[in-house]
């Protein structure tokens, strides 16, 4: 198992290394440069600033530059806010962000594979169709309308909780969490209720079964391993998802997260923060896939044998 | 073994499910209410400002951060914007209106006690012409002599340009020609002064990005000093006891929130988190008018929006066609209908009433007058007029006016019109290269002149970009306007050369836009002006009235 | 051989009986080819014409001479369903085709093949996740202009990515299963394996992936339109439609019920042929019964 998060991880440098030089080109080759303005800026303004930010050197230079200064872990300054590295945007950005995806996971891990197990206990009656029912609304709700609802009904008109902020009010978390969660949910329902059928519906199963063990018993000890696997290859794409679509809950309820660095650096063509909150991004995303697909391995029985026969 | 691991990790998660909830419990006061109590104002700013340098600052956020850390020798007044007394207690101007002296406060101070005198002055404004540091607004000082030389470096010698301090509290300002709106311009964030010392500690005075402003660093010389500055979250700024005035500042705090969300910022108005908004949702703005809502302002704002035509595309080089186009836009219904905040219909690109200035036009609606124009320019009923495309940028209001305009149009002139919505850098980009046919524009005036309308239309102006020329209209604005003597006659100069802009119409005025801003109703002294420019030396909170509107609430 | 291919055809045919009996997945169907219709002869039986505009009447409830009300324009709502409708189903259906086949086929041959193979595929596959997908939108936006394919094509490169992941994952799973060790002792050639145990035993997890897809695709669209690459106004789609919607829901509620309502409905449908086709598909069930 180390060895193949060793080669996974190994694998990952010239990964890295694409995205990096795919963003960078790409980024450079979008139309609007950083400092275009509203107002017509002077060419002397022009000049100086992109004297500063070794802009006016040639682009495969300034690739160069820049792998070199990644590597030793520096981001450079931000484009947009004079005087920001990136790092520190990063790092101002990415509590909330974290914290936003980690609440939010839980909510979709708690009530999707509850509902999705219940489900799959008893097909096509009214305990499988009232949650997948609810999961479809869920999954069709995007978290752009769930979001203001939820401020309206809860925010607005209740006055239960605060309709925007991060941290700053009790009870702010509870929002956006279950806004960014909810859509999550839905999918880890169906996709858990699909894996759970599959499993029941297997011979060890029944052997089970005919043993005697009680139905939960049989859940707990034998179906959830192989029917949640569907659902752990799906919580590495999920996490990114997390991370990714962040960006409306944190501009919804002002969230001061990464997300919206993110987003608002790709409008303003702030280079080094596109590039610099991708490459952590990238990095996130690459080690989420390796512990999904560890923690798939580690449900399959099979599966394992094969990585610890390798190792 | 595996079913124990596993329950040990769903356990503390399950856990931690309530306590999230629990933390939501327990009723909490609101900002407004808190606020009221302790003079704190929290005010929705817009966006997160890209800088609290103020000669490098652009946007309306952050120069209004800016305007609380810091004044100009020069204030507004709040309503009129008359200029009034800031650092400078007094001033004098020559007979010929060529050369300014102000007399500046010996109480003036930095937040960190350090005396603030007119070397800060002469010294900041050296800084502000280096190219290097980027600064947007260096032409705001243009209009002092050798200022603009300097800037383009024809003159290397800053003693030659026109300002010198005298003395340690006697400031002298030489413009090139006499500048009726010079004192206005003096209250722009570009003009303030910096703490030399504190600039210079973090970097060279023309370095662009240092850490002067941060949070701790930051030395300023207005009513407030910058307290927290938590990025995309708030800026705290709390009373400076040092400023001249501070015993007349009501405010203890201000919060600025970056409310990018429009929508958002309504709620969090309505929940009582914000004591003003920085803009009101269209579509909001009926309920709040039905409602007889005092918190609601809505006021003249001194800006138009327009749409440019590309005078190069050649079937809009003809200037009748332009004429069709322009008369057959009912600006009554678009401002009715579709913008709902009392926006004013432009028929000339200078707001109405700028400097007592009103200019003349006869554009109006007019679909029968602008067939037969079309028909005289060669497309009868609209007959083989090219399909024309209207460049916006991604935004709401652009959206729905493109495709009231698309439809008018269509409608009147039969014609065929494309709407061609862009990411705002592409926009840019597109706009400024001269790639489109017809783009959506708007602008908003640095000071109260026609000039700072006008004067965008030159033949080799930045911000023309719609390709027209007429060098009649260059040498009334940059050469007869700046030497006649009286303000009569220079009113009568920029109305001269609107007339020539509204006959060809490079451009389509629309509408004048308005400022609308929910604002508490414990605010005092909250004024609207036509530059929608606060003034929290003046405001003060009254938390009594809030909890009468709150209980009836 | 032959006896391999009736078996084939039979398992289309046992599917087909079996979803005749599910009457929700019947009724699916129903109503995913009445949309498909109505969508199909929108520009016949619409009522108004979609961008016609009314604008002093501005956004009004509904009443008899605009059943579903009226937007902010004073169009008319039904009228922009019924428009919305095209653009979003053919999106919806196309993009995620377009998903389907390449994550399909490249989960399906990572996961079978494994090894290297394996590795540089999903590698490939964690690129394209972490590639700046918005910076990627404005660059196709204006490297090729606005059209309707490349919008199929930028939702299809990201949609493809999660498929491709769940396929390979239910494929090694299978791989390893006792019955496809069997029939590898048995001889059977690679091919028959795959035709005959893992396409069947994963198009379960894909037809739910694929019914989750279609809604997320046509909320992308809207997003995508909304910052100006795809559809332009006065077109119209459903997500746009709730995107616009969302903003005025205080006001006019009607402009987000009724394409919200919409969307659902098409929704449910799939849901429900989705799993009617699983369960009719399924190898283990056809033995049972």
């Amino acid at each position: 198992m180390l060895r193949f998060a060793f080669y996974r991880l190994l694998q990952a440098i010239p990964v890295l290394l694409i995205v990096i030089s795919l963003t960078f080109f790409l980024v450079h080759s979008a139309p609007g440069g950083p400092f275009s303005a509203d107002k017509a800026v002077p060419p002397e303004v022009i000049k100086a600033l992109e004297a500063q930010y070794n802009l006016d050197q040639p682009l495969w230079q300034q690739y160069v530059s820049y792998l070199g200064d990644i590597v030793q872990g520096d981001f450079g300054p931000s484009f947009k806010y004079p005087g920001r590295n990136v790092s520190e945007l990063i790092a101002a950005g990415l509590p909330a962000t974290a914290e936003l995806a980690f609440y939010a996971m839980l909510v979709a891990l708690v009530i999707g594979v509850s509902a999705g197990v219940a489900a799959a206990m008893r097909p096509n009656t009214a305990q499988d169709y009232i949650p997948m029912s609810a999961a479809m609304i869920g999954i069709c709700m995007p978290s752009f309308l769930l979001g203001p609802l939820l401020v309206l009904i809860f925010g607005i008109h209740l006055e239960w909780l605060p309709v925007s902020g991060w941290g700053d009010m009790p009870g702010d978390k509870i929002l956006p969490a279950i806004t960014l969660g909810t859509g999550y949910a839905a999918y880890i329902a169906r996709l858990s209720r699909g894996g759970m059928l599959e499993v029941l519906s297997q011979d060890y199963i029944r052997t089970a079964r005919a043993k005697g063990l009680s139905e939960p018993l049989v859940i707990a000890k034998h179906a959830l391993r192989g029917g949640l696997i569907p659902v752990v290859a799906f919580l590495g794409p999920a996490f990114a998802g997390l991370l990714g679509g962040s960006f409306v809950v944190e501009t919804i309820f002002q969230i001061p997260g990464l997300g919206r660095f993110y987003v608002q650096a790709a409008f303003n063509r702030d280079y080094t923060m596109i590039l610099g909150t991708t490459v952590f991004f990238a990095t996130l995303i690459i080690v989420f896939n390796l512990l999904s697909d560890m923690l798939a391995i580690w449900l399959n029985p099979k599966l394992r044998q094969q990585a610890q026969g390798k190792s | 073994m595996n079913n124990r691991a596993r329950q040990q990790l769903i356990l503390p998660l399950l856990l931690l499910i309530p306590t999230l909830l629990l933390s939501a419990c327990g009723s909490s006061e609101s900002n407004v209410d808190s606020g009221n109590r302790t003079g704190t104002l929290h005010w929705g700013n817009g966006a997160e400002p890209q800088s609290l340098d103020p000669h490098i600052s652009v946007g309306v956020p952050g120069n209004t951060i800016v305007s609380a850390l810091m004044e100009g020798l020069i204030l507004k007044d709040s309503k009129t914007l008359a200029p009034k007394p800031g650092v400078a207690e007094s001033w004098t101007i020559s007979d010929d209106g060529r050369v300014y002296t102000f007399n500046l406060r010996k109480n003036a101070r930095w937040s960190n006690g350090d005396p603030h005198n007119a070397n800060d002055y002469v010294w900041s404004w050296w800084r502000a012409l280096q190219p290097a540091l980027g600064n947007l607004y260096a032409y705001m000082y243009f209009s002092i002599e050798n200022a603009q030389e300097y800037y383009e470096g024809t003159v290397t010698d800053f003693d030659q340009v026109g300002v010198k301090a005298l003395d340690d509290y006697t400031l002298q300002v030489t413009l090139t020609n006499p500048t009726p709106y010079f004192l206005q311009l003096l209250d722009h964030s570009s003009l303030y002064s910096v703490h030399r010392g504190t600039v210079e500690k973090f970097g060279a005075a023309d370095e662009r990005g240092t850490r002067w402003t941060y949070e701790g660093n930051n030395v300023s010389n207005g009513a407030f000093k910058l307290a927290d500055w938590k990025i995309n979250r708030r800026i705290t700024v709390e009373r400076n006891q040092y400023y001249w005035n501070s015993d007349q500042v009501q405010l203890n705090k201000i919060v600025f929130y970056p409310t990018e969300n429009v929508v958002s910022e309504e709620r969090m108005f309505r929940a009582g988190q914000l004591h003003r908004t920085n803009l009101v949702p269209a579509d909001k703005i009926p309920v709040y008018l039905e409602a007889n809502d005092s918190s609601l302002h809505i006021a003249p704002y001194l800006g138009t929006y327009f749409y440019r035509i590309n005078t190069r595309v050649p079937h809009l080089q003809d200037k009748t066609v332009r004429r069709a186009l322009a008369m057959t836009i009912d600006r009554e219904t678009i401002s009715k209908s579709i913008l709902k905040a009392g926006q004013i219909p432009a028929y000339a690109m200078t707001p109405p009433g700028t400097m007592g200035y009103y200019p003349e036009s006869d554009l109006r609606f007019d679909p029968e007058a602008a067939r037969q124009l079309l028909a005289d320019a060669g497309y009868p009923n609209g007959e083989g007029f090219p399909t024309t495309e209207i460049l916006y940028n991604t935004s709401d209001d652009h959206r729905k006016i493109a495709i009231a305009i698309q439809q008018m149009w269509n409608k009147h002139l039969n014609i065929d019109i494309k709407l061609l919505n862009q990411e705002w850098k592409v926009y840019l980009d597109m706009a400024s290269a001269g790639n489109y046919q017809i783009s959506r524009a708007g602008w908003i005036g640095d000071y109260v002149d026609p000039n700072s309308f006008l004067d965008m239309f030159l033949c080799n102006g930045g911000n023309n970009r719609t390709g027209w020329c007429n060098p009649e209209y260059d040498r009334l604005i940059s050469e007869v306007a700046p030497t006649v003597k009286s303000h009569a006659e220079r009113l009568a100069v920029f109305g001269q050369a609107e007339q020539i802009l509204m006959d060809e119409l490079p451009v389509i005025p629309i509408y004048i836009y308005t400022s609308v801003n929910l604002v508490n109703k414990s605010v005092n002294n909250y004024a609207d002006n036509i530059l929608n420019q606060p003034s929290f030396t003046e405001m003060s909170l009254q938390p009594e009235q809030s909890k009468i509107d709150g209980g009836e609430q | 051989m032959t006896a391999i291919e009736e078996q084939g055809t039979s398992l289309w045919r046992d599917a087909w009986i079996k979803l005749c009996k599910n009457y929700l997945a019947l009724l699916g169907l129903a109503i995913i080819l009445l949309l498909c219709l109505v969508s199909l002869l929108t520009p016949w039986i619409a009522p108004y014409g979609y961008e016609e505009q009314n604008l002093l009447l501005g956004a009004t409830p509904p009443s008899a001479a605009h059943w579903l009300g009226t937007d902010i324009f004073g169009r008319d709502m039904l009228t922009r369903i019924m428009y919305g409708g095209r653009v979003s189903l053919t999106v919806g259906f196309i993009a995620t085709a377009v998903a389907l086949v390449i994550g399909v086929l490249w989960g399906a041959i990572a996961g079978f093949v494994g090894g290297r193979v394996d590795a540089v595929m999903m590698r490939i596959v964690d690129i394209m996740y972490a590639l700046p997908f918005m910076i990627f939108i404005v660059l196709l936006m204006v490297v090729f202009g606005r059209n309707i394919l490349l919008l199929f094509l930028a939702i299809g490169a990201v949609e493809w990515l999660t498929m491709a992941r769940i396929v390979r994952g239910q494929v090694m799973n299978l791989r390893k299963q006792e019955f496809v060790e069997a029939a590898y002792s048995l001889g059977l050639s690679q091919w028959t394996i795959i035709r005959r145990h893992i396409i069947p035993n994963t198009l379960g997890p894909v037809i739910v992936y694929t019914t989750l897809t279609i809604p997320s695709v046509m909320l992308l669209e809207a997003f995508l339109s909304f910052l100006g690459l795809g559809i332009q106004p006065p077109q119209s789609s459903w997500g746009l439609l709730i995107n616009y919607g969302v903003e005025t829901m205080e006001e006019y509620p009607w402009l987000l019920i009724f394409p919200g309502v919409t969307l659902s409905l098409t929704l449910f449908a799939l849901n429900f042929l989705g799993d009617g086709l699983r369960d009719a598909l399924d190898p283990r069930t056809s033995k049972d019964q």
